[in-house]
């Protein structure tokens, strides 16, 4: 007999291993995230995909579905601190999307959208972050990173390699390239590394490809993210 | 360098799980890791360079760049403030003629911050090279200047300097009578291990950290995995500010701990166990060795333990690195692996996937020094103590404003005022229980009790009297937090910071009516979205202050609708000074002027 | 017929961009004419606020006068918007907010190309930079906000159609964007 959990009332199936994630995707069911990219082991960090079972908070991506669930993914409550989770990361980092090759296609502007955040709220930190355009073919702005740990994993499991790594702690958290000079040049990074093109910001952008698409043309200016998202991630859609 | 690097790769026979051990070392000698040493550590372990710069970034004693040959650490826990501990550390800045946060210019000496080092009831307190410093003053320091101008090794500088003390103000149950080293074993074989768990079980005891898991329960699901390779790991990584009785169990007790853990070993057939020990208490490290030694000299660590066939179990002792967070279990054993501790997604939890993802049991100091006693007295004569769901007694750090501060055990279910009673506290404003992480009660509250049920504590007890700040309190708290946050999750990273920032605006005398109901949302942000204990402990000071002592609040705020959290006139200095101008055009009020 | 809307505008450290796409409601305008009066604002050349039902502000905070114009604004008008990414969180202008406030004065006055005898002007009338450009929440109190670089001509017409109809704000999908 297959086992269920239940989303908002809706009781969908799920095999053993899967995720609250993975099977709310295979049941076209969107679940806000940004650190999560079913092609990579789950992270759990950005906490977007915060979603209540059984009256508790979970991340969707890393917690594992079991028979019965419960599960709250739409309240007022969870798209309200999505949405304030989501201003943390605009203030955290120094996100200026006018001047951004990424805007439109731009994951955390696409949840941003969806959650209909019009503002930053808090007080910005407005850090100092350094922009690396040293590599000939691809661009780093620390600016925008979110800290998704993306580039890290589709570095070390994909590519199976090392450019990238997360240092510091806590605020000074930071990303790091793997080389002597701590420059993308001098690292082993590759243009067609998976890595070189997961970045779900404008963080890590390939050069010579700008504004190929114009402005208002672009992915979420068309479609809401969780369209986009499960055309891609739930592989039923081909 | 390469040589001594070498040796201390070899030292650790180049694994990879060593990697702390190996920086630590390297720190001590060289007061840094520089690139050179990262890159020779890459080339020689074999791991990529960003893996070893990831975690001296992480942990706070651990350098990329060179502190002093001295490196002074003076401890910021509240308690330490409260022994005027801020003036000391300006007069020390002084003495040394340097700037705290930085090394003096000839690289001899550096002075700085640290979190909590454990000492409250022997405060101010502070760090030398990690070596634990008490009861510090201006005599005191005038001393340590001279030592360190005239270059004398820090281990030939006096003493007393370095004395701990117990301070072992009330023994119950636990303390009173320690067992004999081999005791609790023998016990325990005679008995058959597995009726000593069910002897546990009886005792009812649950985990002392805080979180109160039942023991019994943990070790069964433990030895029930299906992996037989296992681990006991013991937790003392005590970096709660105000909590020290896992000092003083280290110092006087420790057999008895290591008791527990083999103990515990026997129930689920681990053959390694290791006690995590906070680096603060470097002092310990040593003394702890050769009390391991000694064990193994009485057989009651090494090969066929007790003459038992196939009972192989030995310990080792891990240091951490300054992280408040490897407290946090599963933290903890990322960071015995070697990594930065970044809490864990559970599940899976440690019990089935835990050490190098085998199953293992992560146990606090305290509770695997029950366990030793209970498999000697079994557990009904625990039980008979304590409430219905806290069995036992619980030993207590007690620290702040009272006659006596140092190390009360109490049986579950004792009131708070009996405790202010015992260690002479009078005119209490209020008590922090369970330390940061747990709550704030006021005076009023002191029928409330000691015990899960009501009020869980892993031992912190800080008495604050009538002439403290409350807004004061809460600050150290909160910046505490942010520092210490490992900044894994979006809620608790961005959002501690987000408190401290919130929380400073009022405090500094900046807030409107607005802010403190921004500031209660943003704690249930944060409360209810943190990846673990931190994330969702981190706002308990302010939200426990607000719900008691809303007036302390409402005093600094402005009678405005708003006003902006930076200095306005401030921010237009450096302008003011390249245009050469101080008119009235040139300044700003901070709020508007009707 | 009621009263009508009283609408004052100003744009901080902007480019007056937004107010160029205000304008863009194009024949809508006469519409818009029938509810709305507008008072301070670079249309009418009113130097200083009435008291006003809405504020649209443009740009972010970067120097003396734009705290003195976006407190009259807050002070006089009942709703207050902040109109634009630079209103929002500080825009383009907030980019120079990680280069020291010295390091940029001196570029651009003494040692930047092509400057000759370069001075930092003191003029008293000027105003003074803050050593950080801010959004406007951080400086007053803000109560909505209307994002995009600019706001396109529908989100002005939106916005101001449901405040003029009486009915709670709000953008659908496709009107809210940062770019």
């Amino acid at each position: 007999m297959s086992q269920t959990i239940t989303i908002d009332g809706k009781e969908i199936p799920f095999s053993e291993g899967q995720t609250i994630m993975d099977a709310a995707i295979a049941a076209d069911i969107y679940i806000p995230h940004l650190c999560h990219n079913p092609d990579y082991t789950p992270h759990g960090s950005c906490k977007l995909c915060t979603v209540k079972v059984n009256g508790r908070n979970c991340s969707a991506c890393t917690f594992p579905a079991t028979e019965g669930q419960e599960i709250q993914n739409q309240s007022d409550e969870l798209e309200k601190d999505r949405k304030r989770i989501t201003q943390m990361l605009f203030v955290e980092g120094n996100h200026f999307c006018p001047s951004c090759e990424k805007t439109g296609n731009c994951q955390l502007q696409g949840v941003a959208y969806y959650l209909d955040m019009h503002d930053n709220h808090f007080p910005h930190f407005f850090a100092n972050r350094e922009v690396d355009s040293s590599h000939p073919e691809i661009l780093i702005d620390h600016n925008r990173c979110i800290f998704c740990n993306l580039c890290v994993r589709a570095s070390q499991e994909k590519d199976h390699k090392n450019v990238f790594a997360i240092s510091g702690r806590g605020i000074n958290k930071r990303l790091i390239i793997n080389s002597i000079s701590g420059q993308l040049k001098d690292s082993d990074i590759a243009i067609d590394d998976c890595a070189a093109h997961i970045c779900p910001t404008g963080a890590i952008l390939i050069k010579r490809t700008g504004y190929q698409v114009p402005i208002g043309e672009r992915i979420y200016d068309k479609q809401k993210i969780d369209a986009v998202a499960l055309a891609k991630e739930n592989k039923d859609h081909g | 360098m390469q040589t001594f690097i070498q040796s201390v790769i070899d030292k650790y026979a180049a694994s990879t799980v060593r990697l702390l051990d190996i920086l630590r070392d390297i720190q001590a000698e060289y007061q840094h890791i520089s690139s050179p040493a990262i890159e020779l550590l890459s080339s020689q372990l074999n791991i990529p360079r960003t893996q070893i710069i990831s975690v001296i970034e992480f942990y706070s004693f651990l350098h990329a760049s060179p502190t002093g040959k001295y490196d002074i650490l003076i401890s910021d826990s509240i308690t330490d403030l409260m022994l005027d501990k801020e003036n000391l550390l300006n007069y020390f800045a002084s003495q040394l003629k340097l700037t705290v946060g930085e090394l003096r210019s000839d690289g001899l000496v550096s002075l700085n911050n640290t979190s909590c080092t454990g000492m409250c009831d022997q405060g101010p307190a502070g760090l030398v090279n990690g070596y634990a410093l008490t009861h510090l003053d201006r005599p005191r320091v005038d001393a340590i200047v001279k030592l360190v101008e005239q270059q004398v090794p820090v281990a030939e500088w006096p003493s007393e300097f370095f004395q701990v003390d117990d301070n072992i103000h009330q023994a119950g149950l636990l303390l009173q009578a320690p067992i004999q080293a081999g005791e609790g074993l023998k016990a325990s074989f005679k008995r058959g291990v597995q009726k000593t768990l069910q002897e546990i079980d009886i005792s009812g005891l649950r985990g002392r950290g805080g979180a109160g898991f039942k023991t019994a329960m943990k070790w069964r699901f433990c030895s029930e995995e299906q992996e037989t390779e296992r681990y006991v790991v013991c937790n003392a990584d005590e970096g709660e500010p105000g909590t020290f009785k896992d000092r003083v169990l280290l110092n006087s007790y420790a057999h008895q701990v290591f008791e527990g853990m083999t103990i515990c070993a026997s129930i689920i057939n681990a053959q390694q166990g290791f006690l995590y020990l906070r680096g603060e208490y470097l002092h310990l490290y040593q003394p702890l060795l050769d009390i391991l030694e000694e064990r193994r000299k009485l057989n009651l660590l090494g090969k066929n333990i007790l003459d038992q066939q196939h009972f192989n179990f030995d310990i080792e002792i891990r240091l951490g690195c300054g992280a408040y967070i490897c407290g946090e279990e599963s933290a903890l054993i990322e960071s015995l692996e070697g990594k930065r501790g970044i809490p864990r997604n559970r599940p899976p939890y440690p019990v089935s996937q835990g050490y190098l993802n085998k199953p293992t049991v992560v146990n606090n100091v305290e509770t695997f020094l029950a366990t030793a006693k209970i498999a000697v007295e079994g557990g009904q004569w625990f039980a008979d103590i304590g409430t219905e769901q806290s069995k036992g007694t619980k030993i207590l750090s007690i620290s702040g404003d009272c006659a006596k501060s140092g190390i009360y055990e109490y049986p579950f279910g004792t009131s708070i005022a009996q405790v202010l009673e015992d260690c002479g506290a009078t005119d209490v404003l209020g008590i922090q229980v369970g330390g940061p992480s747990g709550t704030f009660i006021d005076i009023s509250e002191d029928q409330r009790k000691l015990a899960f049920e009501d009020l869980a504590t892993g031992g912190s007890f800080i008495i604050f009297n009538q002439s403290r700040n409350i807004l004061d309190i809460v600050k150290n708290f909160t910046h505490f937090f942010a520092h210490e946050s490992c900044g894994f999750c979006t809620p608790c990273r961005v959002g501690t910071a987000l408190l401290k920032k919130q929380l400073d605006k009022i405090t500094d005398g900046h807030g409107s009516a607005g802010d403190v109901v921004a500031l209660e949302e943003l704690c249930q942000l944060v409360k209810n979205n943190s990846h673990c204990g931190l994330g969702q402990t981190a706002a308990n000071p302010i939200l426990s202050t607000l719900e008691r002592y809303p007036e302390h609040y409402q005093k600094q705020l402005k009678a405005i609708s708003y006003e902006p959290g930076f200095d306005l006139d401030a921010s237009l200095e450096t302008a003011r000074r390249l245009a050469n101008r101080d008119d009235a055009g040139a300044h700003l009020s901070q709020v508007e002027e009707d | 017929m009621a009263d009508k809307f009283k609408v004052a505008t100003t744009s901080l450290a902007g480019c007056f961009g937004c107010h160029m796409s205000f304008l863009d409601i194009d024949e809508r305008m006469i519409e818009l004419a029938k509810h709305v009066e507008f008072d301070r604002s670079p249309i009418t050349d009113i130097e200083h606020c009435s008291p006003c039902d809405i504020g649209l502000i443009e740009g972010g905070v970067c120097n003396s006068e734009n705290v003195h114009v976006l407190r009259e604004f807050r002070k006089n008008c009942k709703i207050l918007v902040a109109v634009g990414a630079c209103a929002i969180n500080g825009g383009l202008p907030a980019m120079r907010n990680h280069i020291p406030l010295e390091e940029c004065l001196n570029e651009s006055y003494i040692d930047g190309i092509g400057v000759e005898n370069g001075q930092i002007p003191n003029d008293p009338e000027l105003p003074l930079l803050l050593d950080k450009v801010h959004p406007i929440h951080e400086i007053v109190k803000v109560d909505y906000y209307l994002p995009g670089c600019p706001p396109s001509a529908d989100v002005f017409w939106a916005f101001l159609s449901d405040l003029i109809a009486g009915k709670e704000p709000s953008l659908p999908y496709d009107l809210v964007h940062f770019d």
